[in-house]
């Protein structure tokens, strides 16, 4: 439990967008969040990348409130990977990766062998050496989520938040992604929409509805028909399948 | 440092100490290169000049300091372009298009012509909070216009318009007969008036701003997928923003309050530095600021002969290089 949120609530113009949630990720496992749009999910990440300052509660890193420590720290053991970013700067696939070690690196000295090191396993890990030279503007959805999961590792970090990483990818591209992000051996917490592919990758799915946990468990536990109707509003047939028996949804359609 | 760091800088300060050289010998007094040379050299005390007093007064308070005075300035605005271009996420971010120079102008004609603050205060120091107050207002606009790039610009134009007014009012109630050209100075800007005195003042504020920006060299990487992924690569975006935008402001001031608001160096060069050396700051800012430095000296060694006798401000010529530039750099960014 390197990485923890105790009772945190963000409140924003007056509406409480998160209220009171705790968060306690098992070191190296991967953690999903869930919730309809405006649940808090992308706040929550805000708060736990300390981005974002909680109104109550605290978030610890090895029981240091976050708040506490200097944000290049942080930056050497947390990443973040948000959902959909760009830039107009022409940079390649290497240049972005390489940002990963800006947290590592002092003013006036150039890139140590380690760092060089560090960014070729990085590229190594995503795939992404043969692409190390392309243009960030000239790469698809699924390769800019790769290589800022590239940049992410390059920090080397011990904790990696991701806030709905699989968004605008095919269904190849994201199953890809989630099971090169689950095998990482670091703890991740990842806001997802898509409950079946979050039963699928998660070891442990955390329920958030109008900025509170409403359900916390393994996949089987949390994904319940009852939970489903209540939250989503839509109905929905739920059954274990294949090997592990994750629990696979079926959607029926909205309740009226 | 490797050789492919390093390479592109030597480049960059062989080519300016030429045009250097080169420039100072261009004009209506022919004046050769060794004549230069001898000038420099007697008065670094190596040896005595054979030039009559009046060449030698041409070389040393005229054409020198002018040409010094055009690096310096070509090198600062640019600096100020890349910083500003990085750190606001705007390709078309410059001094002159944001509105800092020209309140600058504004901050130095109210002490210069009306004489704000009874001589206490210096014209740089009128320029410095000039240029606070128009990059402070623009900065304000821009965010409650919503903040895209295009906000920016409008913001800045917006601004540009106002203090140039300013300026325009300011110096036309004085109404002397130095007026109209005052007017020009101040808008457009001018290095013909330059002087030992302005040559040092902005090559020691340009020194201090280069070596701050460069020491933010890292952090300025950082920015270039926003000020979120800066704060979670470990960098302190308000503090950055505040130095940084101090740091542009005064470098700015210093230069408007010596040679007028020349327009679009900060704009143009960057982007030409950036297809030399690649984004990474360390390499991008030295590299930005020879080749402001170099662009500057050879724009006013033009202004000041192509209509000879008559000389044309250093300002219109860089607007007629720059307004083609910063339409360029507005098609290519017409997909965001």
């Amino acid at each position: 439990m390197s990485l923890s949120a105790q009772r945190v609530s963000r409140r924003a113009d007056g509406r409480l967008i998160l209220d009171g949630v705790t968060l306690a990720p098992d070191e190296g496992s991967t953690v999903g969040l869930l919730g309809p749009n405006g649940s808090g999910k992308s706040t929550l990440l805000r708060l736990l990348s300390g981005i974002l300052a909680p109104t109550a509660g605290v978030v610890t890193l090895d029981g240091t409130p976050v708040a506490d420590l200097p944000r290049r720290e942080v930056a050497r053991r947390l990443a973040v990977v948000e959902q959909q970013v760009d830039t107009q700067v022409e940079l390649t696939v290497l240049d972005v990766v390489r940002l990963g070690r800006v947290p590592h690196r002092r003013a006036w000295t150039p890139a140590s062998a380690e760092d060089e090191r560090t960014v070729r396993a990085a590229l190594e890990r995503t795939g992404l050496t043969e692409r190390s030279g392309q243009l960030w503007r000239t790469l698809s959805g699924g390769e800019r989520q790769r290589a800022q999961i590239a940049r992410a590792l390059a920090q080397e970090p011990r904790e990696l938040l991701l806030d709905e990483p699989t968004n605008h990818l095919d269904i190849h591209h994201q199953l890809d992604l989630l099971a090169l992000v689950t095998a990482l051996p670091v703890t991740t917490v990842v806001a997802l929409h898509d409950l079946n592919l979050a039963a699928m990758y998660c070891d442990r799915i955390v329920m958030l509805h109008e900025g509170r946990v409403v359900a916390a468990g393994t996949p089987a536990e949390v994904l319940t028909e009852e939970l489903v109707a209540k939250v989503y509003g839509v109905r929905a047939v739920i059954g274990p399948v294949g090997e592990g028996e994750r629990p696979h949804v079926r959607f029926l359609g909205t309740l009226a | 440092m490797s050789l492919r760091a390093v390479l592109p800088v030597m480049a960059g300060a062989l080519v300016l100490a030429l045009s250097l050289a080169l420039a100072i010998t261009i004009g209506p007094a022919d004046i050769g290169v060794s004549d230069v040379w001898s000038t420099v050299a007697s008065h670094l005390g190596l040896g005595a000049s054979e030039l009559t007093p009046i060449r030698d007064g041409i070389v040393w308070q005229l054409r020198l300091p002018r040409t010094l005075l055009a690096a310096v300035c070509g090198a600062g605005l640019a600096v100020c372009g890349a910083v500003m271009q990085s750190l606001l996420r705007n390709p078309l971010a410059d001094p002159f298009v944001l509105g800092v120079s020209s309140g600058a102008s504004t901050g130095a004609v109210l002490v210069v012509v009306l004489g704000v603050g009874g001589g206490a205060v210096s014209v740089s120091a009128g320029a410095f909070a000039g240029a606070l107050v128009s990059f402070g207002l623009v900065l304000f606009l821009s965010h409650t216009l919503g903040g895209t790039t295009d906000r920016v610009v409008l913001a800045g134009v917006a601004g540009m318009q106002l203090f140039s007014a300013l300026t325009s009012f300011v110096v036309m109630t004085a109404a002397d007969a130095e007026t109209t050209r005052g007017v020009l100075f101040w808008l457009l800007g001018s290095l013909g008036g330059a002087g030992w005195t302005d040559v040092w003042v902005c090559l020691a504020v340009l020194a201090v701003a280069l070596v701050v920006c460069l020491s933010y060299g890292r952090t300025l990487d950082a920015f270039a997928f926003g000020q979120d992924a800066a704060a979670a690569l470990g960098v302190s975006v308000a503090r950055t923003r505040l130095v940084l935008l101090c740091v542009t402001a005064l470098l700015t001031a210093a230069l408007v309050s010596s040679a007028g608001a020349i327009g679009f160096v900060g704009l143009v060069l960057p982007h030409a530095a950036r297809a030399l050396t690649g984004p990474g700051h360390a390499r991008l800012l030295p590299v930005t600021a020879l080749a402001g430095a170099v662009f500057l000296v050879w724009v006013d060694t033009l202004a000041r002969t192509v209509l000879d006798p008559q000389e044309v401000p250093v300002g219109v010529v860089t607007s007629l290089i720059g307004v083609p530039a910063f339409v360029a750099v507005l098609y290519r960014t017409r997909r965001a």
